[in-house]
């Protein structure tokens, strides 16, 4: 590991910056990562780890684009600090697919137009899911209410509907 | 050269994903892997990070500005305030409407938000850091909200900056036959009048504005990854601005996480993000979050009317009188490519047969955000379709007349094209009186009304609203559209490889249309080659043709037509190639999708991939080798979509709160080159104009503090809130001038939708007096209005309990 900082001469102010020492797992791998108490969720998700299909959209929890799994909870990373994931599973949208194959949720949405810009997709599909591990057969009612804590500016949600029941009926097809 | 005994079985366009197909979406492969590339998702080698440092005062004349303990930061590399700029002369920046805006302020701050200062450090959270430790001593001046305040006579003048600038009236303005219109009233047997306010409303798309901007000093090269709609605009503009060599400015619009036409500006974020590289030489990112864009960047609408309509008895209207005050905010900085200071508010009206109608218009500077922008519409579209279908409603009220009868009598006839619109805007094609009469079948009406009585009796209250709209899309034509002096044409460059696989690039830039896929589909329909083998890219100024983007529902009628264009150039060529193969002369070859063939002998033929083949290893002599072209589309229209939304709702007389029972769609948009993707259209745009209807709006209190500057005070509806929708597709009126017939879609539903919810709760409240209640219908107000029997305005200053 190398870190270059620049010299600010003797007078410049200690960083007095503390930092903490976290372990944490993503999309099933093992991580360690020194951070600042205050870094958000969402932001050691995108820069630390460099998974960027995490969105920021609004920072006050609105929007939901920034919305992840922690143990298998839809959480919105953008008001959740990163340090406490400590010894926590954090699951993201490029945690979805195998190598091989998507899943059903990624399909549905492709399936029954579910995404115009693509911005909040990634978060619409982490909150369907954390609907789905609980709820395999949900009615149209259970879905949008599972994903009213998520906003799309493009589609009017009903496409967004139609693919999460598209994938809940893969899911239960496939057992 | 190849023949076959039989002629082979026509291409099946549907299959090979041309027009009419529902083709899944290609773009959508990377957007569900969380694979896409926006703005943010950018990181170069050394980059540094950008925040702007907010005005809280709406207005106040700058003391001083102390930034020193800004500087001490560990991290910190570069602090810049409007002092600094100006040096530079870069402290303010020329505006798309011919004025003037602060990049960061320097004598005074105009409105609650404004850029002040700009720190670029190591890491944003330190960038923000020190935007806090910046010292700046404000003098508080008196805050104008609305266009009443900005035109009392002791009202601070807030652009003193100007020289000459007495007041706050940027313009006047009048469109019409005010004499014509006159005598139209005097004959009137009503006269029925209507004053509303269209709410300030933001386009607000998830993402954010943000930029990387990276300076070469060895190469001299400047490129900037930004959140643009027009990527080919930002680079004109930087060239001209920053006195740039064009060539050497490389302008990269990545995915774009919506945009609505927030993303049309240019923001001081920006500039300030490509100056801050080229002094650090290293790449500066810049990234909004959702108060910097809610209460900077590009609002919407935020316009008074004052209207009034000359009607005969029996119900046809005679002429329309209309005053607009437009509340501009601090600077005029309107993102709209007509000539016309009010946009295009005068092509309200256009669907009924008037003759008469005249229309002057104010624009007012205010101590709110500048930048209007045409928010899913073109401009000023949205609130022309509005005030239009709203005074329609009264009229028919005070005249006693059935809704749907009052229309249809006013209709132009399907038989009376080309029509010429009383404003003077000439319209091409239509079946007004046929999406009605769907629409109204599909929602029951003659049931409705009499369920609607009955429940009247049982003190419940139901309401109807119609509203039908045809829009101006697509701007230009270049004789009347342009910016910055810049035609409004729009481009595609087509390459045909020799295997028969294709890449386009267009001038457009889409931000969830599906480009990517429709596109394709032009070029199949067109050359017979299967959408999939063509590769479309749009957005990076190194590679597209110029063009002028994507907003105003332009890119199928421009870019798309221009698809088109070039393809059938590409046809041209591959006749002469195929000519060439098949030993006939041109004139003997005939053409069917995919394929050439000789007149007289169908079986002999060469499909489009041979004909590229040819074209680099066996052109006759004497031809350029290569199977490319670029074409530029310069449209002769602008093209007129219809479409009518009816909608049902039911009002709690308890507590004003209103639930949508239906929502039926009918849209002529001419021919749909991707059905799924034109119906996700609608129901976006649907969305929208049940959002502002509902609870979508920006206001100001009474000291100036914008209220809906974040998402917690600016209401959007989610899955949970918003009602289904029923689509209706049966009526298609292809386009006379478009080369494939197709006409704009993306914004109808947002520009023809919100009366439609508004009309059906003023309906609901029919037999109180009430006339109107401003956008949103938020259920305080709709609950004042029952409780009084008044109108209730909504235009700020907000009402607080004190």
């Amino acid at each position: 590991m190398t870190v270059v900082y620049d010299d600010l001469g003797d007078e410049a102010a200690e960083s007095d910056v503390p930092v903490r020492r976290i372990k944490f797992s993503i999309n099933g791998a093992k991580k360690v990562a020194e951070i600042e108490p205050r870094l958000l969720l969402a932001h050691l998700i995108r820069r630390g780890v460099g998974l960027t299909g995490t969105h920021m959209g609004c920072d006050t929890t609105n929007c939901g684009a920034c919305t992840v799994l922690v143990d298998g909870t839809p959480i919105k990373s953008c008001t959740m600090l990163a340090v406490q994931v400590d010894g926590h599973e954090v699951t993201t949208v490029e945690g979805l697919a195998s190598l091989s194959e998507l899943h059903p949720l990624q399909e549905g949405f492709k399936q029954e137009h579910g995404l115009q810009c693509g911005f909040c997709t990634p978060g619409m599909m982490m909150a369907a899911k954390g609907l789905l591990d609980r709820n395999p057969d949900p009615t149209e009612e259970d879905v949008r209410w599972a994903l009213s804590g998520n906003l799309c500016r493009c589609t009017g949600y009903q496409n967004i509907v139609k693919s999460v029941l598209w994938a809940a009926e893969k899911l239960r097809a496939e057992g | 050269m190849t023949e076959t005994a039989a002629r082979p079985a026509a291409l099946d366009e549907i299959k090979i994903g041309g027009i009419g197909a529902s083709r899944k979406r290609v773009e959508d492969d990377r957007f569900i892997r969380g694979k896409g590339n926006y703005t943010d998702d950018i990181t170069l080698p050394g980059m540094l990070h950008m925040e702007i440092l907010r005005s809280p005062l709406p207005h106040a004349r700058i003391r001083s500005i102390d930034a020193s303990k800004a500087w001490d930061i560990p991290g910190v590399h570069l602090v810049l305030t409007g002092e600094m700029l100006a040096t530079r002369n870069l402290a303010w920046m020329p505006t798309l409407s011919y004025d003037t805006q602060a990049v960061l302020a320097t004598d005074k701050v105009r409105f609650q938000g404004q850029e002040v200062a700009a720190v670029i450090a190591d890491d944003p959270y330190i960038a923000k850091d020190a935007c806090e430790a910046i010292d700046v001593d404000y003098e508080p001046l008196p805050p104008i909200v609305n266009p009443e305040q900005a035109q009392a006579h002791d009202a601070p003048v807030i652009r003193d900056d100007k020289v000459g600038q007495a007041n706050n009236v940027i313009y006047d303005w009048e469109v019409g036959d005010a004499q014509g219109t006159d005598r139209a009233f005097s004959q009137a047997d009503v006269i029925s009048r209507l004053e509303l306010h269209y709410p300030r409303s933001h386009p607000s798309p998830i993402e954010c504005c943000g930029s990387v901007a990276d300076f070469n000093r060895a190469t001299g090269k400047l490129t900037v990854y930004m959140t643009t709609q027009a990527p080919h605009i930002i680079r004109a503009a930087v060239a001209m601005v920053a006195e740039l060599p064009e060539q050497m400015i490389r302008i990269v619009s990545p995915d774009i996480g919506g945009g609505f036409g927030n993303k049309v500006p240019i923001y001081p974020g920006y500039v300030v993000s490509i100056l801050a590289s080229i002094l650090l030489e290293r790449p500066v990112k810049w990234i909004e979050d959702k108060s910097g864009n809610l209460i900077s960047t590009g609002f919407a609408r935020d316009i008074y009317l004052k209207g009034e309509m000359a009607l005969r008895a029996d119900g046809k209207i005679l002429g329309v009188r209309m005053h607009t005050d437009a509340d501009h905010g601090a600077f005029f900085s309107d993102a709209q490519p007509s000539k016309f200071k009010i946009g295009l508010m005068h092509s309200t009206f256009a669907a009924y047969d008037i003759k008469y109608a005249h229309l002057t218009a104010r624009g007012l500077y205010t101590n709110k955000a500048p930048g209007g922008v045409a928010y899913r519409c073109s401009f000023r579209v949205t609130e022309a379709m509005f005030f239009q279908e709203r005074m329609i409603q009264a009229a028919a009220d005070d005249l006693g007349m059935d809704q749907a009868e009052f229309r249809r009598m006013n209709f132009v006839a399907d038989d009376d094209f080309p029509h010429r619109t009383p404003f003077g805007f000439l319209t091409d094609s239509g079946q007004y009186a046929k999406c009605l009469d769907i629409g109204l079948k599909a929602i029951d009406y003659q049931n409705f009304r009499k369920e609607q009585a009955e429940a009247r009796q049982r003190g419940r209250l139901l309401g109807l609203g119609i509203s039908t709209m045809t829009e101006p899309l697509g701007a230009g034509n270049s004789r009347e559209y342009d910016i910055l002096g810049i035609k409004m044409f729009d481009s595609a460059d087509l390459k045909v490889h020799m295997t028969g696989k294709a890449i386009l690039r267009t001038g457009a830039r889409g931000q969830g249309q599906g480009h990517e896929t429709t596109w394709a589909q032009i070029v199949a329909h067109e050359l017979g080659i299967p959408a999939e083998d063509v590769t479309v890219e749009e957005g990076d100024t190194d590679t597209a043709p110029f063009g002028m983007g994507t907003y105003a529902s332009r890119s199928t009628p421009v870019a798309g037509a221009a698809v088109a264009m070039v393809a059938r150039k590409i046809r041209a060529k591959a006749r002469k190639l195929a000519a060439h193969l098949l030993e006939v002369s041109e004139e003997d070859v005939e053409w069917e999708l995919g394929r050439f063939y000789v007149a007289s002998a169908p079986e002999r033929g060469v499909t489009i991939t041979e004909c590229a083949m040819a074209a680099y290893s066996n052109m006759p002599d004497g031809m350029e080798p290569g199977l490319e072209n670029t074409a530029y589309y310069d449209p002769p229209n602008l093209t007129w979509p219809f479409a009518v939304y009816i909608v049902t709702v039911e009002v709690d007389p308890e507590t004003g709160v209103w639930d949508v029972l239906k929502t039926v769609a009918v849209d002529d948009c001419g021919v749909r080159i991707n059905p799924m993707i034109v119906e996700g259209q609608i129901m976006g745009g649907l969305t929208e104009a049940y959002a502002m209807a509902s609870m979508q709006f920006i206001t100001f209190d009474a000291d100036g503090n914008c209220v809906g500057s974040n998402y917690m005070d600016y209401m959007l509806p989610s899955a949970w809130e918003t009602p289904g929708f029923e689509l209706h597709s049966e009526v298609v009126t292809p386009c006379p001038h478009h080369p494939i017939g197709a006409k704009g879609i993306g914004e109808c539903a947002a520009v023809g939708g919100p009366a439609a919810f508004v009309n059906a709760v003023m309906d609901a409240l029919s037999g109180t007096g009430v006339r109107n209640i401003d956008m949103p219908l938020l259920p305080d107000r709709v609950w004042e209005a029952l409780r009084t029997g008044r109108d209730v305005s909504g235009a700020p200053p907000v009402r607080t309990d004190s």
